[in-house]
């Protein structure tokens, strides 16, 4: 009896439709990566404990009442951004990127921090001032973001900050900025494009290029789209089958547990296997959009809104360069790629979804 | 729940976020219609192309070269062979930096400016991306050095090849021909031929003589690995396994210890002899003097190399057997004997008394005997013996080119025998029609005079003129010159015999052919003109001299001040068969500025006789297949 009461303690604040969805795609990603990790158990088994954390995470942050989520808000942003500004001066450099900070027992990538620092700082910020919103305040909030992702870029990570960018942006949309300023938003970004072209360093613009006319530098820099192109072609409609994908296994498929998973799942599962896949990414961000339209509170919905959003670009952008119609920006497939601080921050994301959700039912009780 | 919550949420504000929700949504929806449409596009539309591109990957075919068969004499002696050594092997399109790759391996394995040279050369040549040998023949301390450091050269391997070699170098270099590396406009031939895949992997083809002329028998089938490899080329497993065919063997119609009798008969003397069994059309014997080493064009000559076979005087690169077109002399009379007999112009018992000199009624031109003096009364028979011109001057005029032609021509004068090996000239029989076409100009009767002594506009090959003494030997009866014996196939253990029909038959009169015969007999005998050189033969032979002029030097040739004399000198021939009754051989010999037929081309074609009919006696049967046998293995 008492059991039972635990229990269900323990589960009030899951949402066991969406649950049940992500853990078939974190099976999945099992499977997938102890194929395209060659058998590598002990890949695997890292992989179970940043998905046990990841869901410790979520359990964390569905219980976390709301108020004290915006509680916090200011305080991690403001930490994101100091840690960001430490990696300028003081991160490691690997790759020709600064990227991490050595804080002793681990290095971490605050970068990552920020993808849920600055949709929280956002829609804190709306909240507070949502009754006298005016054009200075999406100003500020614009501030707001470009901060950071003018950081991460500099370091430079131009997959990371593109996707702070936009989950940023869509709490800016979502928060109802007119339509008008996002035009002019929008002009001013395709105008500034020549501007950030110069800015940009020559790895990135040589990958932007490639998505272009990838067969240029077949062995160079194109080399990873051509490969995983023809991985996932390769793998026709039935797939080749399960460990039996030869751009996988035979070393042709560069990053193949972590951003170019995707076509080591295209290769062995097919297109057969792929439409689960997407079918799968759609019923979790349908989940995603009811629970998001039944938040109860401004700060909720923003929130909720930036995350789903920002879980379908994250997809969107991923398969997109692996199947080759968009550039190579190092962005990981959401639930499926190797990779501990990006399965704990995503998890931990929909934790606070969850949340929202069950706040929201408490509400209405 | 002690936060407030805040239950004063606008109507309007919830419809506009929902609907801008559901905008994205919409959108959401749209980018994941594209994603739909790329993953069909690739993984339904596009399977096979991509599918193709993923086999292109993962399977390297690694083609295998088949051996070439060798060339062996008729008693089973080898003329050419191959020898397993190992190369240096660079695939050019795998080596980032070519010239620091070749640096660094100098380092490790003797590598001199030459094999650099050729390198450049094999790259510029190569039509594929193969892998071109950088250093031949490594030694074994050379190849366990590099295999030690065998890391630090990819797309750089050591591989144990097949070489070709002639162990006899010039001695039967204008008969066998050489291998070398097939150039472009080969392979184009290959492709056209659809014989590129039995190519694949193999460098080498033959250029010149029996090599090129039986390259289909001697190259084989190149046969096909297929293996997995990893994106860094490593072989992970074999898939299948289409092992080559070897090349066949030859088994050719030369007598090389005959051959090489001949050759050393004629010491330093520039020429060629071919020598022929008149009774199949077996070349028993094919010298083109001087020689040249064939195995130094197998990988490319060198310039010096080059330019000294080139530029030499000696021409050593002239096929003279095949190529070389030089006038009769007298070479031609017992054929014009024949050709008298046969048009009733002659008869056996026919005589003229001979002045030393002969004129066209009319004319006050003398055509001068080659003894001054002339030899008296002369017959069909003495004619023969002693060589006497005047007896053709007069003979010929009476003939008319006309008639010397079509007897000629039956003969195979002016004519490429067909012999089993390429570039062979037709020498040239002239006639009325040919003088008008290429001299634009009538055929005179003074023409027809310095025909009958072979010293006209005729020429004739050594090849052509030992085949026609093989014809007149065998009694008009003609078999084809030829080189090859035998074809022996390695892995059936199977042979094949190239056709040995008779050519044609001339039907000419028995008695006739015995009359010039017995004449040719006379010509070895005391009294006639190559009575030293038939001096003492326990067997009876028939033989003829010749004496061809030399037209003063060419054009462009170099004045050498101790050639001069020897370069003036006429060349001599001599053509013989033996034994006379039932001939078993017959040739042709010319020596280039030899001077007199009688006094050096006539005991060369003795020495060969000798050895021939002396010598070896008929080889048994069983013996020959016992060298074949271990030849083979």
């Amino acid at each position: 009896m008492i059991r039972q009461r635990l229990w269900q303690r323990f589960i009030a604040h899951l949402d066991p439709t969406l649950l049940a969805s992500l853990g078939i795609l974190l099976l999945i990603s099992l499977v997938v990566l102890y194929s395209a990790s060659d058998g590598n158990w002990y890949r695997v088994l890292t992989h179970m404990i940043n998905i046990l954390v990841a869901c410790t995470a979520l359990w964390i942050a569905a219980n976390t009442p709301l108020h004290y989520l915006m509680r916090v808000a200011v305080p991690i942003y403001l930490l994101g951004l100091a840690l960001l500004i430490a990696v300028a001066f003081f991160g490691e450099i690997a790759n020709g990127a600064r990227r991490w900070l050595n804080v002793g027992v681990t290095t971490i990538q605050p970068a990552e921090l920020m993808r849920i620092a600055v949709p929280l700082m956002m829609a804190w910020y709306f909240e507070k001032c949502q009754a006298t919103l005016t054009l200075k305040n999406y100003c500020f909030a614009a501030v707001l973001l470009l901060l950071p992702v003018t950081l991460i870029a500099r370091q430079p990570d131009l997959g990371t900050a593109i996707m702070v960018a936009a989950s940023g942006l869509y709490v800016l949309f979502l928060a109802g900025i007119s339509w008008r300023i996002m035009l002019a938003i929008f002009v001013t970004f395709i105008a500034s494009l020549p501007l950030v072209w110069s800015t940009l360093h020559d790895y990135q613009r040589h990958r932007i290029m490639m998505l272009i006319d990838p067969s240029q530098d077949a062995l160079g820099r194109g080399y990873h789209t051509i490969q995983s192109t023809i991985a996932i072609g390769s793998g026709g409609i039935f797939g080749k089958g399960y460990l039996n994908g030869t751009q996988t296994h035979l070393d042709f498929l560069p990053e193949r547990t972590t951003d170019f998973i995707f076509a080591v799942h295209s290769e062995e599962f097919g297109l057969i296997g792929n439409l689960v896949l997407l079918s799968l990414y759609l019923f979790v961000i349908s989940r995603s959009f009811i629970i998001t339209t039944h938040a109860s509170t401004y700060f909720t919905r923003l929130m909720a809104g930036s995350i789903t959003l920002t879980f379908c670009t994250y997809i969107f952008v991923n398969i997109g360069m692996v199947s080759g119609i968009l550039p190579v920006v190092g962005v990981p497939l959401p639930l499926i790629s190797y990779g501990g601080t990006s399965m704990v921050i995503l998890l931990l994301c929909f934790g606070i979804l969850m949340g929202i959700h069950s706040n929201k039912r408490i509400v209405q009780t | 729940m002690k936060y407030p919550i805040e239950l004063k949420n606008d109507k309007q504000d919830i419809y506009y976020f929902q609907l801008r929700l559901a905008l994205c949504f919409g959108f959401v929806f749209l980018l994941f219609f594209i994603l739909l449409i790329r993953l069909l596009y690739l993984q339904g539309i596009q399977k096979n192309h991509y599918q193709t591109l993923a086999e292109g990957n993962r399977i390297s075919i690694v083609p295998m070269t088949p051996n070439r068969g060798l060339i062996l004499d008729r008693k089973g002696l080898v003329l050419a062979h191959n020898y397993p050594a190992y190369t240096l092997e660079i695939t050019p399109n795998k080596v980032s930096n070519l010239s620091a790759t070749i640096d660094e391996l100098s380092k490790l394995v003797d590598i001199r400016p030459a094999d650099r040279k050729n390198f450049a050369r094999l790259m510029a040549d190569s039509f594929r991306a193969e892998s071109l040998s950088i250093r031949n023949h490594l030694t074994d301390t050379e190849v366990a050095r590099f295999s030690a450091q065998r890391y630090r050269f990819p797309g750089v391997e050591v591989k144990a090849r097949l070489f070709r070699e002639y162990p006899h170098h010039e001695k039967f270099s204008h008969l066998i021909g050489y291998i070398g590396r097939i150039n472009k406009s080969e392979l184009e031939q290959l492709e056209e031929d659809e014989l590129a895949n039995d190519y694949r992997g193999s460098g080498y083809i033959g250029k010149t003589g029996i090599e090129k002329n039986y390259e289909n028998d001697l190259h084989g089938k190149a046969g096909i690995k297929r293996v997995e490899v990893d994106a860094g080329g490593r072989e992970v497993r074999v898939l299948s396994n289409t092992p080559p065919t070897s090349g066949n063997n030859l088994i050719l119609t030369i007598d090389a210890q005959l051959q090489e009798v001949a050759e050393q008969s004629f010491g330093n003397f520039r020429g060629a002899l071919v020598a022929i069994d008149p009774t199949n059309g077996e070349i028993l014997a094919f010298v083109s003097k001087p020689g040249y080493d064939p195995n130094l064009f197998i990988d490319g000559i060198d310039e010096q190399n080059w330019r000294d076979l080139n530029d030499s005087p000696d021409v050593p690169l002239n096929n003279r057997a095949l190529r070389g077109q030089y006038s009769p002399g007298s070479t031609i009379k017992p054929f014009m004997a024949l050709a008298g007999l046969h048009y009733n112009k002659r008869s056996p018992s026919y005589s003229i008394k001979d002045p030393g000199h002969f004129s066209l009624s009319g004319s006050a031109h003398r055509y001068r005997d080659w003894k001054k003096d002339g030899h008296g009364t002369v017959d069909l028979f003495k004619s023969i013996v002693v060589s006497c011109d005047t007896y053709y001057y007069g003979l010929a005029n009476e003939l008319g080119i006309d008639n010397i032609f079509n007897f000629f021509s039956r003969f195979g004068f002016g004519k490429k025998t067909g012999i089993d090996m390429e570039g062979e000239v037709s020498g040239l029989m002239p006639s009325q029609e040919w003088k008008q076409k290429r001299h634009n100009q009538q055929w005179y009767a003074g023409d027809t005079i310095s025909v009958g002594i072979g010293q006209g506009y005729d020429l004739v090959t050594p090849l052509q003129l030992a085949y026609a003494t093989a014809i007149l030997a065998n009694d008009g009866v003609a078999y084809r010159p030829h080189l090859l014996k035998e074809v022996q196939s390695v892995r059936v253990n199977e042979r094949r015999l190239p056709k040995m029909d008779i050519e044609f038959n001339l039907n000419l009169n028995q008695d006739h052919l015995k009359l010039v015969k017995s004449a040719m007999v006379g010509v070895t005998q005391p009294g006639g003109t190559a009575a030293r050189a038939g001096a003492g033969a326990p067997y009876t032979f028939a033989g003829k001299t010749g004496t061809a002029q030399v037209i003063g030097m060419k054009q462009g040739e170099h004045y050498i001040e101790s050639k001069v004399q020897e370069r003036y000198r006429d060349h001599a021939w001599f053509i013989a068969f033996a034994p006379a009754d039932q001939p078993k051989i017959a040739m042709a010999v010319l020596v280039e500025n030899g001077g007199h037929g009688s006094s050096v081309a006539a005991p060369i074609a003795r020495k060969v006789l000798d050895h021939f009919l002396l010598n070896k006696a008929p080889q048994s049967a069983p013996a020959m297949h016992e060298a074949k046998g271990g030849a083979n293995d």
